[in-house]
């Protein structure tokens, strides 16, 4: 692959994400003040020492919006990941086994859509204890229900293709046939599925965080911020937006380089092409 | 040709172009059709004929002046009546689509809308254009109906799509591009999708059509036999070039060109029978099959093929044949009845048996575009096999992958293709050499060659007998074409609905006494032959006037 074979739009993106990874990875380099370091007074204005203004308790809205990257960006990351993981192989398996384990699974995976996200979320959260590992966990489980779907509607169309039945005489394992036949067919669908689901559930992420079931303070994270700084809106502050903007930007880039790689996978010779 | 001036059609120079976009590379200007010039009078038919590629059906649509998937007429006349129709607007060449010009697709399945009735759709365009009234039109279709021999014609039209068989479809379909009373179509292989059986009815039933209406037709196929059975005129494309534009005779019985005579040549290679024919390798023994909703799709099949022979299985769709290759690779394990392979019991379920046996009997399908993985290079495709059945690695299994190209007759560069990268041909061939790989006993061929053209054919015909011999394989040869039957078998096996109707060496199932539906498959092969479907159909008054 060649550096100008990248279409602009995917750099601009590639340009956000990287920015974004820079500042959790560097985060206490970069940012001017602490996490959690008071320094002045309430919703104070943007000025040349404080670029976006200070936050509800006068803290730097810049530098906790550096560390805010941190967490937002490894918590989505990781749920994403995991909820595709999950996702892409129970939904594969009960594609290619078909009847008594594709009820099942499809079944419990409607049982689990039944219950609103959001809700089930809150009680999940309310009872376990507070912690990292549980909270990605619960995103996880609850996203890869919507992975699960599509996952399992685009493996049904390829596993009846000849090519499949001509591994299945030949013998294969299960294994093989999804991961070498099935999953390199369905990559361009999964691929859009993927940045889709990456944007969500940074937005499901901040959404506990605004309810109070998230990150927890004074541990800095976007959805966290926007909450933080809501009642300022009231009273003409923008300190909410700084934050809110963050994860708009962040969506959009992942979006832009999954386009992207949705165009390249997909016009690969033979593909399912549909970009 | 009767050089006239009263020509409907005339073709002049024509030039059509297309961009392609190679991944990778720029995208560049390709030439589908150059310089092609025809004439065509009032009620003759003229036939376009070609492999696929040749450009046929560009040129068929040109004469609605329209050019699908990108293609652009850049250059030439097309003068319907006078008008040259490339120089009408918008407008203009409204008036002369589905009115003036009508179209027949191949796929009529796909063309009609399965959510409307077939009345309606029939007479959609004639009363659109304005051309008669609803009342009109109806009674126009009814006759059309009754003309092209459809099942009661009174409610013919109340009927979806989907209530009426391919070869009705077809027909109802060319009655509704005659009902606006065209003074063109263009009928795109209207025949090729459908059984033989079935093509003869509609065949005869368009070739009335026309007589009975006074159209002027262009007539696409691939298929020579069937073209001239239908046509005046025939003209022979290449590339998009003509290969030679003549009458039917004189293609027919004293053609010119090479490439015309390889094509009415096609087929000639007979294989003597095996004599010995008592020592089977594989054994069919009473088998039924059914669907697990309880359809049975076999019943009680029995029959035998010998080491290195050949076992051609022949029948319409539909009839089970291809069910019986599906059951005898265990993917779908008979209800009833054994299969011996190699004199022990084949295990009915394909995931018990054992891998040996698995490797022993290879499958090649019909379609190789579809067998063989899009995301997967030749490689990885006939090299799978070999890790898998016998554990080459590395450089063991690169050489003995080059080693089956050199046996499918291709080079070592097609190695790092894919199959979008390979034609229809080069794909079969792959495919091939992926069963190759397995070092089988036993392959299963349904229908290896239907998608393909007659000259690329041959040569996967030939390729698989040459194999045949170094190999000592044995073929289950699926198909229904019974000139590859007599050209390559040793014992064939007639099947209808299902059941097996004839089952012995070629000599004996393939000469009379016949049953019946043997003798009517025969009978609607189109041989190469003018006049001959005249000669089936007087036939077939006569005895059904007898009886």
């Amino acid at each position: 692959m060649r550096l100008r074979d990248i279409s602009i739009t995917a750099w601009i993106g590639m340009i956000g994400i990287a920015l974004a990874l820079i500042c959790a990875v560097f985060a206490p380099l970069i940012a001017p003040y602490g996490e959690t370091e008071v320094v002045g007074g309430v919703w104070q204005e943007a000025d040349a020492q404080f670029f976006f203004g200070l936050d509800n308790l006068g803290r730097d809205i810049l530098s906790r919006l550096i560390y805010g990257a941190r967490t937002t960006l490894f918590v989505a990351l990781a749920a994403t990941v995991i909820s595709f993981s999950l996702g892409i192989l129970l939904s594969f398996i009960a594609a290619v086994s078909g009847g008594v384990i594709d009820t099942v699974f499809s079944r419990f995976n409607d049982l689990m859509m039944s219950i609103p996200t959001l809700i089930f979320a809150l009680v999940v959260l309310a009872v376990l204890p507070q912690h990292l590992v549980v909270l990605i966990l619960v995103m996880a489980i609850l996203d890869s229900t919507r992975v699960y779907r599509l996952g399992r509607a685009v493996a049904l169309d390829v596993a009846v293709m000849e090519f499949v039945e001509a591994a299945r005489l030949r013998g294969e394992g299960t294994t093989w046939i999804i991961f070498r036949e099935i999953l390199p067919n369905t990559l361009s669908p999964l691929l859009a599925e993927f940045g889709l689901r990456f944007a969500f559930s940074i937005l499901f992420l901040s959404t506990l965080s605004f309810l109070g079931l998230g990150i927890q303070p004074p541990t800095a994270d976007w959805g966290g911020m926007v909450k933080e700084n809501k009642d300022g809106i009231i009273f003409g502050i923008s300190a909410a937006l700084v934050p809110g903007s963050a994860i708009a930007a962040l969506a959009v880039c992942v979006n832009l380089v999954v386009d992207w790689l949705l165009k390249r996978t997909s016009s690969l010779k033979g593909g399912r092409g549909d970009a | 040709m009767p050089e006239t001036s009263s020509n409907l059609l005339t073709v002049r120079n024509l030039k059509i172009e297309a961009t392609s976009y190679p991944p990778g590379e720029p995208p560049k200007r390709i030439t589908i059709v150059d310089g092609v010039s025809f004439d065509l009078q009032k009620g003759r038919v003229l036939g376009l004929i070609g492999e696929s590629g040749a450009g046929k059906s560009t040129i068929g649509l040109s004469a609605l002046a329209y050019g699908r998937g990108g293609a652009e007429i850049t250059g030439g006349e097309v003068i319907l009546n006078g008008t040259n129709i490339l120089a009408l607007g918008k407008g203009g060449i409204r008036k002369v689509r589905g009115a003036r010009v009508c179209y027949v697709a191949q796929s009529a399945a796909a063309a009609f809308n399965p959510a409307h009735r077939l009345g309606d759709q029939v007479i959609e365009a004639s009363v659109k254009h304005g051309l008669m009234t609803k009342e009109e039109a109806r009674k126009r279709a009814l006759y059309l109906f009754r003309v092209l021999g459809l099942p009661n014609p009174e409610t013919f039209g109340d009927r979806f799509p989907h209530q009426v068989s391919g070869g009705q479809l077809q027909r109802a379909m060319t009655a509704m591009a005659l009902c606006p009373n065209p003074e063109l179509i263009v009928f795109d292989e209207p025949t090729t999708a459908l059984d033989v059986t079935t093509q003869i009815d509609v065949l005869a039933a368009i070739k009335h059509a026309i007589e009975e209406t006074d159209t002027a037709a262009l007539y696409i196929t691939h298929d020579l036999a069937v073209v001239a059975q239908i046509s005046d005129d025939i003209m022979v494309l290449r590339h998009g070039r003509t290969v030679e534009y003549g009458s039917v005779k004189q293609i027919i019985e004293a053609p010119t060109q090479d490439y015309t005579r390889a094509l009415v040549n096609v087929r000639q290679t007979a294989r003597q029978e095996a004599s010995d024919q008592s020592k089977p390798l594989l054994k069919v023994d009473n088998v039924s099959a059914q669907y697990s909703n309880g359809f049975k799709v076999l019943h009680g099949v029995s029959l035998h093929l010998c080491k290195g022979q050949t076992l051609a299985i022949v029948g319409e769709s539909g009839s089970g044949k291809s069910t019986l290759a599906r059951v005898v690779t265990g993917l779908l394990p008979p209800s009833e009845g054994r299969i011996t392979f190699d004199g022990k019991p084949l295990t009915p379920a394909l995931k018990n048996r054992p891998r040996e046996d698995l490797r022993r009997i290879q499958l090649i399908y019909q379609m190789a575009d579809t067998a063989m993985n899009p995301r997967q290079t030749v490689r990885d495709i006939i090299g799978r096999p070999l890790a898998f059945y016998d554990g080459l690695r590395g450089a063991a299994k690169t050489a003995r992958v080059k080693e089956l190209l050199d046996q499918i007759e291709m080079g070592n560069g097609f190695i790092d293709r894919y199959p979008a990268e390979l034609s229809g041909g080069q794909k079969q061939r792959v495919a091939i050499a992926r069963a190759l790989a397995a070092r089988p006993e036993l392959i299963l061929c349904d229908e290896p060659t239907s998608a393909l053209d007659p000259l690329v054919a041959e040569g996967i015909l030939k390729l698989l007998m040459k194999l045949q011999e170094e190999q000592q394989l044995s073929y289950v040869f699926i198909t229904h074409d019974i000139a590859i039957v007599r050209a390559i078998a040793d014992s064939v096996a007639v099947m209808h609905r299902g059941r097996l109707v004839r089952f012995g060496p070629k000599s004996q199932a393939l000469s009379p006494p016949f049953d019946d539906y043997t003798d009517l498959l025969l009978k609607s092969v189109p041989e190469m032959e003018i006049g001959w479907l005249e000669r089936v159909l007087n036939t077939r008054r006569m005895e059904s006037a007898g009886n």
